[in-house]
Parts: C-alpha cells; sequence; structure tokens
C-alpha cells in the first residue's frame, strides 16, 4: 500500500480486521515520508505487520527509480519509527529459513536452532551427522517476507505495463476492474518475476495484449485458495465500482484491497 | 441497561489495534440495539467477527433475563416430539433381522441452558442489519469433534460440514462448538473483578462453582501491574471444557433405573473393564498464568498499546493458542473480543486424524487357518 494514502488506504481493509491504532498510523505516516527521503527512494510502499510473540515487526518496502518487481528493498521497524534493512539471503540460507516453524518472537537478534542432519557415507556405514545452524529472527523474517510476496501479493490486470523497453511501470491511465471482471480469478496477476505460465490455448493468446498479460494469472494454484467478497462503499463515490476484497487461504491474512 | 457502550470499547481495542474500524462497528452497534429491542435480555456483548469464505459472521453473546428463554424453548420442543413418534413406527418393520453385539459408546448428555457450555447463548448475522439468528445450545459430542477439525466457514449457517471424523450437524454447530471452546479458554477478566459467592457451603469441593458476581469492593489495577509479563493479574472468568466436552463432568456409565432391570443378566458378563475417570480441569476463576505453554513460549502476549504515553496506555492481552482473541484492560473497564478465522494455533500444518483399524473378523488361530492337502 503506497505510504502517500496509507491512512485512508488502511480504512478499507478495516472489516477484515486489519486495524493499525492512531498511534501507529501517525508514527508511519512522518517516518515513511523521511526514509522516503533518506534512503532515497522513489516510492516506500507500507506492506503490513507480522505479529511476534513480544513485539510485532512492521515492513516496508522501498522501491527505487528502476523496475518496481526487481529495485524493490524490504525494511523492518517495531516501533513504526526507526527503520532496519532486512538482508537479501542466498538461496541455502533462506532454504533454512523456510523450514523453522513457530511464530515469530519479536527480537530480531533471536536465535534460532537449525539442524541439519546429511547422511554421510553410504549402504551401511551410512551414519546421521546433524549439523546445528543458528538462524537469526531477521533472517527468517527476510526468508518468510519473501515467500509471502511471491505467493500472495497479486495486482489487478492492466495496472501495470511493459512498455517498449520492457521495463514495468504503472499504468497511470487504469482506472480500475469493472463489476464483472472483479470476481474473476484471470483478471489478476502474481506480481513476481516469472513469466506467463499459464496453459493457454493458441486462439485465447491471439487476444492477449503483450503490454498488460505478461505476468501468471491466479488460475495457476488449486482452486479454493482465493475468494472475493464485493463490498459497496456508497458514501465515496457512487461511480467507482465495488471494492474486491480478496481473501487468500492459505495465508488467510493477506488481504488485498483492489479498486 | 442491557447494551453496552461499543463504540466507547471499541476506541480502547483501537488503542490496541484490534477492532473492524468505527464505521463497522456503529453499524453493528445499531444491529445489537435492535436484537436488544426484539427480545428480552439481560445483557448483551458484542464477542466478535468470525470470517468465513464467501461471508462473515458477526456474533453477539447474550444472557437471557430469567425465564424469558425458556418461553422461547418451548416453540422448539413441540416440533422435536412430532419427529419422534415417526421414528418408532419404522423400528417396527426391523425386527426381523440379526442384531448385532455393538454397542455405541454412550452419548453424553448437554448440559442445560444457563450452566456450563450453555452458560450463554449466541446470536450470529452476516452483515450488520441482517437478521439475528439464534444458535443452538452446543453439545458435548460436537465439542470433541470439533477439537480433531480444522475446516473454514463459509457464511452459511446450514451448510454441511463435511469432514473426518465426521461433524454431528452443521454449520451453525460447528461455529457454536468453536465460540465454546474460544469463550472458555480466552474470557478472561482483571483479578478480583469477579468473586464467588461466599455462601456457597454444599459446593465446597470447589467441583461445582459455577457462578460469581462482580466484586462490587474492585479496586481497578494500574497498567503497569496488568501487563506484568508474570501473568497474575488476570483470570479465566469462563469455565474450562473437559475433554468429555461439558464442563461439569458426567459419567457416562451410570445408567437409568429402567435400564438396570432389562440389563441385570448382561451386567454380569459385560462389565466395563475401566470405570470411566472422573476428569477434572483447572476450577473457575484460575489465574491465566496456569495456562499450557504454546510451543514452550506464553499462552498470552502482554503489552501496552503505547510505549509513548505510558500514562494513558491500555493494557493489551493478546492469546497465543488462538490467534484474534485479544483483551485490553484500562482502570475499571476491560473487554475481551474475538476477530479472526476460528481455529486453534498450531504450529505444524492440519493432518486429520486417521481412521480406526480395520476390525478382525475371526481370531487368526491353527485350527482356522486354511491348510493346503495334497493327496
Amino acid at each position: 500500500m503506497n505510504s502517500e494514502g496509507l491512512t485512508l488506504s488502511i480504512e478499507y481493509l478495516a472489516s477484515t480486521g486489519i486495524l493499525l491504532s492512531t498511534e501507529q498510523k501517525a508514527a508511519l505516516q512522518t517516518s515513511l515520508v523521511m526514509l522516503q527521503n533518506a534512503q532515497k527512494f522513489h516510492e516506500v510502499h507500507f506492506w503490513g505487520k507480522i505479529v511476534g510473540i513480544k513485539e510485532s515487526y512492521f515492513i516496508a518496502s522501498g522501491i527505487g527509480k528502476g523496475n518496481e518487481l526487481q529495485d524493490r528493498k524490504f525494511l523492518y521497524s517495531q516501533d513504526c519509527m526507526k527503520w532496519c534493512m532486512l538482508p537479501i539471503l542466498a538461496d541455502s540460507r533462506a532454504q533454512m529459513c523456510r523450514s523453522l516453524s513457530g511464530r515469530f518472537i519479536g527480537d530480531p537478534t533471536y536465535e534460532y536452532e537449525y539442524i541439519d542432519v546429511k547422511v554421510v557415507g553410504e549402504g551401511e556405514e551410512a551414519e546421521e551427522e546433524t549439523n546445528t545452524v543458528l538462524v537469526k529472527e531477521e533472517d527468517r523474517l527476510a526468508a518468510v517476507i519473501d515467500e509471502i510476496d511471491k505467493e500472495v501479493h497479486i495486482v489487478p490486470r492492466g495496472a501495470y505495463v511493459k512498455t517498449a523497453t520492457a521495463k514495468i511501470v504503472t499504468n497511470r491511465s487504469f482506472e480500475g476492474l469493472n463489476n464483472l471482471d472483479c470476481k474473476k480469478l484471470c483478471s489478476y496477476f502474481h506480481f513476481r518475476n516469472t513469466p506467463n505460465t499459464d496453459n493457454i490455448k493458441l486462439l485465447a493468446k491471439a487476444t492477449l495484449d503483450q503490454s498488460i498479460d505478461f505476468w501468471s494469472t491466479l488460475n495457476t494454484i488449486a482452486e479454493g485458495c482465493w475468494h472475493f467478497t464485493l463490498k459497496e462503499e456508497v458514501a465515496d463515490h457512487p461511480q467507482k465500482s465495488p471494492l474486491a476484497r480478496i481473501l487468500i487461504l492459505p495465508r488467510p491474512l493477506e488481504q488485498k484491497k483492489i479498486r | 441497561m442491557p447494551l453496552p457502550d461499543l463504540m466507547d470499547i471499541s476506541y480502547y481495542f483501537e488503542q490496541a489495534g484490534v477492532g473492524l474500524g468505527r464505521e463497522e462497528t456503529f453499524k453493528i452497534f445499531l444491529a445489537l440495539k435492535n436484537l436488544v429491542d426484539t427480545h428480552t435480555l439481560q445483557n448483551v456483548r458484542f464477542w466478535g467477527k468470525v470470517f468465513g469464505t464467501v461471508k462473515n459472521y458477526i456474533v453477539a453473546e447474550v444472557e437471557y433475563r430469567e425465564g424469558a428463554e425458556d418461553d422461547e424453548v418451548e416453540e422448539e420442543e413441540v416440533e422435536e416430539k412430532v419427529q419422534e413418534e415417526e421414528e418408532e413406527d419404522e423400528k417396527n418393520e426391523e425386527e426381523d433381522l440379526p442384531k448385532t453385539d455393538y454397542k455405541p459408546p454412550p452419548k453424553i448428555p448437554k448440559e442445560e441452558n444457563g450452566t456450563g457450555c450453555n452458560k450463554k447463548t449466541y446470536f450470529v448475522c452476516n452483515e450488520p442489519g441482517t437478521e439475528w439468528i439464534k444458535l443452538p445450545p452446543v453439545d458435548p459430542a460436537e465439542i470433541v469433534c470439533a477439537r480433531q477439525l480444522k475446516k473454514f466457514f463459509t457464511g452459511d449457517l446450514s451448510a454441511p460440514v463435511i469432514s473426518y471424523p465426521p461433524f454431528p450437524g452443521l454449520e451453525m454447530n460447528y461455529l457454536r462448538a468453536q465460540i465454546a471452546r474460544i469463550s472458555a479458554a480466552t474470557h478472561i477478566s482483571p483479578i478480583d473483578y469477579f468473586k464467588f459467592e461466599e455462601d456457597d457451603d454444599d459446593d465446597s469441593d470447589g467441583e461445582g462453582r459455577d457462578s460469581y458476581t462482580i466484586n462490587v469492593e474492585f479496586e481497578p489495577l494500574p497498567v503497569y501491574e496488568l501487563v506484568d509479563p508474570s501473568l497474575n493479574n488476570w483470570v479465566h472468568h469462563m469455565q474450562h471444557i473437559l475433554p468429555q466436552g461439558r464442563c461439569q463432568w458426567v459419567n457416562p456409565t451410570l445408567k437409568t433405573e429402567n435400564e438396570e432391570f432389562d440389563e441385570d443378566e448382561e451386567e454380569e458378563e459385560n462389565e466395563d473393564p475401566d470405570e470411566p475417570q472422573q476428569e477434572e480441569g483447572p476450577p473457575l476463576l484460575t489465574m491465566i498464568n496456569q495456562d499450557s505453554d504454546v510451543d514452550g513460549l506464553p499462552a498470552w502476549s502482554a503489552a501496552r498499546s503505547s510505549d509513548l504515553i505510558p500514562a494513558y496506555s491500555v493494557a493489551v492481552l493478546k492469546s497465543n493458542t488462538w490467534p484474534g482473541a485479544c483483551t485490553f484492560g484500562f482502570d475499571k473497564k476491560f473487554e475481551n473480543v474475538y476477530i479472526g478465522f476460528g481455529h486453534k494455533y498450531s504450529s505444524e500444518n492440519y493432518s486429520p486424524p486417521p481412521p480406526p483399524p480395520v476390525f478382525e473378523e475371526y481370531l487368526t488361530d491353527l485350527e482356522v487357518t486354511e491348510v493346503l492337502i495334497r493327496l
């Protein structure tokens, strides 16, 4: 969610239980602007909140002037004021972090024990070698955010376009999806760096627009993972299409507001 | 005044970062007022919101005024009797068939309205403004089964719950069972807010204590004590649910007088090898630090709502066993709410219990095994 309209946009998600307290909203309003200036980001988005046992983490992503998909850096904060950059993990480390389960504690220096069991030797001589690696919560946070983002970050069709130079930019003339398209899985794309992997028949491929349909749609995962609810927001603008609230299972706490 | 000041309560929850937004809360407030106007109620509370895949449930916890609920229940009982008479006619036709020896385990009776798990009644609606539907009282079998399931709600009360072990009821029963479990586990109050009535001498074993009154001399604790990590300033005011599925233990093998005369001969042969042991749970008003740990971490997370202005901050307790359950405490006010999917926390992915082992048809002795004889 873009930091510019954060206090207003977060209201849309209120009926799904996602709420920021007034103090947090006030703190985010100022600190995200300061973050943008200090780190020279083009835009800062508030990604969300991960709740830990003792403390919660607030996550923001700073987007540079380049490709919005590639040039993204994640930052975390515990009090919405002081932001720290999240490390970018190597694949092996990320793999270790993904196998850790349980709640987050809330202390970025807390160390989890990852026990790596390797079978050394062959046949009868096979022995199990256990290797205990200490993984910091900060690393685990980075891995989890990456995983959630890959699975769940979606955008409506037409919101992003690919320019002639293969650069992906926001479509300024995107007016939102209409009533009919809102509830279809195929009108939403995964915001990730993989090409369109849908099994589309050749005839259908001819109707696709190369500048818009370059990502895979939501049809790729099994049905039942995504649920839509439409909520009429009559007070604001009666002409605007209703708000589509998309509920994702198995990560039910991620809600996306699509206008 | 049975209607609570929901906007006031939601203000405190907002400081804790929990809630549904002011507009929706106000609509719920109006819906609760509607509920109070149409039924004779002693107390109404906004219990919380349970999310579903298609629609959500807004749940109100209600206590009827004495005698008022019986009037409503009588109408439902008349309908049930008519159905029972029809079933008896069908049974007479089946007498010629051989009968099995299998006796299903005795059915554990559900608790009376106003006691134990059914102490409070719950009404649900999908959206604030739609009709409030009363949920039926909960059955121990439903709670026992709900403990083994993890299903998302769809938002339709009459939807079947297709699961293993098969759930004995519809989604409204599953919802009611989850509400009962969540209430029993997460409804807490500051210590000494409620106290036991002092003239309970006949139940001095501590077993039968299921009622309490508001302590008039309650002195509110300062926020830093409510947020103390030792968690010894909060107590549960809802009774713990035993593994049996009830709050008060009942011996299922105790037979009524009619049954004993018929089965006298059989009793000598088929005696239960194990007398069921009485199940005990923590008594009412136990401190929350007695709650079992989750993954080695405490069951509750206590924090202040604001570290910048601690003088006016609110004590916030979030449950780690039931994510979504939250309690705030400030001065003399406190309240519990649940906003979530209705599932208990588990660090592992859910996998349904395996089916029971296949029954043996006959004993495989040497006498019974077939042997090939070559002539």
